[in-house]
């Protein structure tokens, strides 16, 4: 007991500076980095280049020039096409769960914006909602987005980061990879120019959707990008995966993505591929 | 093979055959005990399969016996021509595909493979295409669309196969390449799921102007014991997982994902080939002969229109 109460004294005698607060530890290399650092690289860690997760709003704000953000779409959310519910609840509440931590109604953020002053439209899916999952209202907002780029004659972005279709939404879910993927033929059909950016992870449903259709797929550093699961391969074929199995270097090296960006590289990477093209 | 919630419907069939092919001296004495049997067997019969649980269906979905796509080719077309091979990488015999004449309407088929036996499922890795078979589809679709001929499609597989090579050849884009493709195509499609419509595996070559689906056939965005090894962590909850994912039939009818279902004789398609091919073959040309009366534009854009609407939000 009195080791106890005596580390109990000691916490309370911390100094006013919590030099937690203050370090943000890598989840690649555990280096202590200072967070403000962490933030300003955009989570990128400057030891080994790990590039950690962003927010839609993150995202945003990295691609787009300040303030420039028009958000589509707004009204479009979830549903529950199959009333469903699993051993640990109703899909509806999970979803509740969702909105309350991210403070967004769905999975991907649409709008219009200005990248270097040139008009585009950028759609960004956000992992904490439910994984990035594609649900019916994800797949509204991505169609919305590209019928809006069609249009207005704007350039699509879609920067994808999800594990897949939504189960909770069954054979609906399944649906929105032909609709978003009907977008797509329809902004190539319109000659609009459509760039697909995949971070970590995009895989199943979304891989296999409009991220792997891009006119110009690109992808970050060391992001998971695949269709089937590591797991789920591994027990078919009974055998070891490499190490590199699924990275954006090794779906590089397959002919699949046209360049990995730096993330602090990536507006201006997509800026001259804009310029490149024309676009004002 | 007996399913489990089918047994003593297959004990009663085999004690019938037993009788009905009796070489027996009292053979003729045995017909009022066949009549009174056959009685019972059509009551039982009709009990048994008009309540199937989701996981029953799944079961008759994927029974050994159902038909399978040489079946319908045998049994639908007067001629059919296969064509192999993506032109890029191999010929994947997970799908295949060809020209088809159906009485006096040609059509590109195409459609899973799965085997009938274990040397055949090894084959046709049991129905799960690589990449090269969307590939070869595709191929076989564009040259449809070229052409004039419009596309019939057969669905039944477990998924996409998931291996190693897969990924390396693009199994994602594969896919991906197909839905983007098939939105635009300028051509009839009908797609018929006769037995698993196994997530993005049956997509790859499901994206349609009529999906049509066979009464006990399933069709899912996940198997149900990958969702139930998930969502419930215990794969042994799959029927749960098969209910609460709507994946039957008459729950795609309803959803609007499924225009028309196609009835099977009573004890599954499994217990009559004949009967399920002529109900599947009529079903195909009432759905052809009504698409092609559509200019190529209209059946573009309504394709859209219907794959746009499918969702609420």
């Amino acid at each position: 007991m009195g080791w106890f109460s005596l580390s109990k004294k000691r916490a309370d005698a911390q100094p006013k500076v919590r030099t937690e607060d203050m370090w943000t530890v890598c989840p690649s290399c555990n280096a202590h980095i200072f967070k403000e650092e962490w933030q300003k690289a955009n989570k990128v860690c400057s030891q080994c280049g790990f590039h950690d997760r962003l927010s839609s709003r993150e995202r945003i704000d990295l691609l787009l020039d300040a303030g420039s953000f028009h958000e589509l779409a707004r009204e479009v959310g979830t549903s529950d096409p199959l009333a469903f519910e699993d051993a640990k609840g109703k899909y509806v509440e999970r979803v509740e769960e969702a909105k309350k931590t991210t403070g967004m109604k769905e999975a991907v953020v649409a709008g219009r914006g200005k990248m270097d002053g040139r008009r585009v439209v950028l759609a960004v899916m956000d992992f904490r909602f439910m994984g990035g999952s594609l649900g019916s209202g994800t797949g509204e907002r991505i169609l919305r987005a590209m019928t809006f780029a069609v249009k207005q004659k704007m350039p699509c972005i879609v920067v994808s980061a999800s594990g897949g279709a939504r189960m909770h939404e069954g054979i609906v879910s399944l649906m929105q990879m032909v609709k978003t993927c009907a977008g797509v033929a329809r902004l190539n059909e319109a000659k609009v120019p459509y760039i697909s950016v995949m971070t970590h992870p995009t895989t199943g449903g979304v891989s296999a959707s409009f991220a792997m259709v891009g006119d110009v797929n690109i992808s970050e550093p060391g992001a998971l990008i695949g269709f089937a699961g590591r797991r789920v391969i591994e027990q078919t074929i009974k055998q070891k995966l490499p190490d590199d199995f699924q990275t954006a270097e090794y779906v590089l090296n397959h002919g699949f993505i046209d360049r990995i960006v730096h993330r602090n590289e990536m507006k201006s990477f997509i800026v001259s591929v804009l310029r490149y093209w024309g676009v004002k | 093979m007996a399913l489990e919630f089918e047994k003593s419907l297959v004990e009663m069939e085999e004690k019938l055959s037993a009788l009905t092919n009796s070489s027996d001296e009292r053979r003729p004495q045995f017909d009022t005990e066949i009549a009174e049997l056959k009685k019972q067997m059509k009551v039982l019969m009709k009990d048994t399969y008009s309540n199937l649980s989701p996981w029953d269906t799944v079961q008759v979905a994927r029974h050994a016996e159902r038909p399978l796509i040489r079946d319908y080719i045998a049994g639908m077309c007067n001629e059919f021509i296969e064509l192999h091979g993506d032109r890029c990488f191999g010929d994947d015999l997970g799908i295949i595909g060809g020209f088809a004449t159906m009485e006096t309407r040609r059509v590109m088929l195409i459609g899973h493979q799965k085997g009938k036996n274990v040397d055949e499922n090894v084959k046709y890795n049991f129905g799960m295409a690589n990449p090269e078979g969307y590939r070869k589809a595709l191929r076989l679709m564009k040259l449809a669309e070229r052409y004039g001929l419009p596309i019939v499609s057969l669905i039944d597989t477990p998924g996409a196969y998931p291996g190693l090579e897969a990924e390396a050849r693009g199994q994602a884009e594969a896919i991906a390449r197909n839905l983007t493709e098939m939105s635009r195509l300028e051509t009839p499609i009908v797609v018929v799921v006769t037995g698993e419509g196994g997530s993005g595996g049956a997509l790859g070559i499901g994206v349609g102007d009529a999906i049509l689906m066979l009464a006990n056939a399933v069709y899912s965005v996940i198997s149900p014991e990958g969702c139930a090894s998930i969502l419930w962590r215990d794969g042994a909850k799959a029927p749960e997982a098969a209910a609460a994912l709507k994946i039957t039939a008459p729950s795609l009818l309803e959803l609007g994902i499924v225009d028309e279902v196609i009835p099977e004789p009573q004890g599954g398609a499994h217990r009559n080939h004949t009967e399920t091919l002529q109900n599947v073959k009529k079903a195909i040309l009432k759905h052809l002969g009504l698409l092609s009366k559509l200019s190529r534009r209209k059946l573009v854009d309504r394709r859209f229109a219907k794959y746009a609407a499918i969702g609420k939000f």
